[in-house]
């Protein structure tokens, strides 16, 4: 009687996967916003002059990076109480790739060339001109195939978001598996669902690359 | 009021420069007048290009004096010491010089338009239209008025020097440095480029500084020509007297390697 495989399982449980892929790619797309944003502020930070500043946040960048995100999200859920799990979850995501963000960032604005810089000096543009108009302009392009790896990543680690209780697709699978006991289709359609978004979208990340190249 | 015609454009005072343990310029004076068009020649290494580059704050100075119009630029003595001069007048002493580069630095991520009008804009404040208008006409004057609205990667070296040159003009610089801005091109389109500059050098009354090997446009363009060695003036004279009757040894040896290697290569 308990199949191995059943279509009509799988028919039940669609909807309740696209939902959950709706969590996932919303978790996705705001954690991506946040990391961006603060990645880039995180970046700029650290070439401060003072060590006052760059010491403390280079600490904290690589405390984050040093531990797991499923530590993290469990961690800040239990730790603060008022905001609700998605947002927590949408937050920890956002911050944690933020840390990996701004690696891309240094690196991208390591690669402007001194040049470019220097021709900034002699047309005597104000320091922020110069990174608002010359060097960022370059530095985000080069950092946008790293972007899009980084946030095919983070795609693929929403799952985590289960252990802080946010409906996500793998939760939503995990769910229907557990109340009628058969996991099997929900568990097979959400690595497919998974890998039918994260395939197309790194072959376009290629492509962007050895574009930028 | 302050006689402003004698005073110096540029002045050197016991300016030193050292690279960790290499000392490259130890102690240089010199002055260039106002209007004044100086060559800087020399091997590699003599201390021509840094000279230019301590004039556009790339390089700090580890002691003497720049003065610019006689005012002090990136060091000023205080109390019988020399103090670094806050960025903020650095900024406003800066502004009236320009440079040239030997890699053109283009800001890639902008048009040729774009490139022009940005200092205009951002720090003299002109209104777009206003800047726009100029650098119009400057691209005119360096023959790319039809590559206004091209990709700087588009264009070729040469012209990518010929904006770069309208670039550093639209400032309109009271000094303009030229760092062997024909070193990266072809033969054949360094004529354009020193064309263009040779007419800068004719129409207006813009101080030069030029480190170059082109020793043809050396002799056309400058009143005066420096001989460095060793990051010292071992000679100085007028463009027609170095090159034809050169006193130094040193000076001579350099000539003739230099015009005897550009013979060679044109061949």
């Amino acid at each position: 009687m308990n199949d191995i495989w059943s279509w009509q399982r799988a028919a039940d449980v669609l909807p309740l996967l696209l939902e959950g892929f709706r969590i996932t790619v919303l978790a996705t797309v705001v954690g991506m916003a946040i990391a961006s944003v603060l990645g880039l502020l995180v970046a700029l930070v650290r070439r401060a002059p003072s060590r006052w500043v760059t010491l403390p946040v280079g600490f904290l960048v690589e405390f984050i990076r040093s531990t797991p995100l499923v530590v993290q999200l469990v961690f800040v859920y239990l730790l603060v109480p008022g905001l609700s799990s998605l947002t927590i979850g949408f937050l920890v995501l956002g911050v944690h790739y933020a840390t990996y963000m701004s690696e891309v960032y240094r690196a991208g604005i390591d690669a402007v060339p001194r040049g470019q810089w220097e021709a900034a000096t002699a047309l005597n543009l104000p320091r922020a001109r110069t990174w608002r108009a010359v060097v960022l302009p370059q530095a985000i392009r080069k950092t946008l195939p790293g972007l899009g790896n980084y946030a095919i990543s983070m795609f693929k680690e929403t799952p985590f978001l289960f252990a802080i209780g946010v409906v996500e697709m793998f939760t939503a699978a995990q769910q229907y598996g557990s109340s009628n006991y058969a996991y099997t289709e929900a568990i097979t359609m959400v690595g497919i669902l998974f890998l039918a978004a994260s395939y197309p979208t790194s072959v376009l990340v290629r492509r962007l690359e050895t574009r930028l190249a | 009021m302050t006689d402003r015609d004698t005073t110096p454009a540029i002045e050197f005072r016991g300016v030193v420069k050292r690279f960790g343990d290499n000392t490259v310029l130890d102690g240089l004076d010199f002055t260039v007048a106002k209007g004044d068009r100086v060559t800087l020649i020399g091997p590699s290494g003599s201390g021509k290009t840094t000279i230019l580059r301590l004039l556009m704050t790339l390089e700090e100075s580890n002691g003497g004096l720049i003065l610019i119009d006689g005012e002090p630029y990136t060091h000023e003595m205080r109390g019988g010491k020399r103090v670094a001069v806050p960025e903020k007048r650095r900024r406003q002493v800066r502004r009236r010089v320009g440079m040239v580069f030997q890699q053109f630095n283009l800001f890639p991520n902008m048009s040729v338009l774009e490139n022009i009008i940005e200092a205009p804009v951002h720090v003299l404040g002109l209104s777009t239209a206003q800047a726009v208008v100029r650098a119009e006409e400057l691209l005119e004057q360096v023959g790319l008025a039809d590559k206004r609205d091209a990709r700087c990667t588009q264009l070729s070296g040469g012209q990518q020097q010929r904006v770069a040159i309208a670039r550093a003009l639209a400032m309109d610089p009271e000094i303009l440095l030229l760092d062997e801005v024909t070193s990266a091109l072809d033969p054949e389109i360094v004529a354009d480029v020193l064309g263009v500059l040779r007419e800068v050098a004719e129409t207006t009354d813009i101080t030069m500084l030029i480190v170059t090997h082109e020793m043809q446009f050396a002799r056309d363009v400058s009143n005066r020509v420096l001989m460095f060695d060793h990051g010292r003036i071992i000679e100085e004279a007028e463009p027609e007297v170095i090159f034809t009757a050169p006193r130094e040894e040193r000076t001579q040896q350099f000539l003739s390697a230099v015009l005897g290697e550009d013979t060679a290569d044109r061949s």
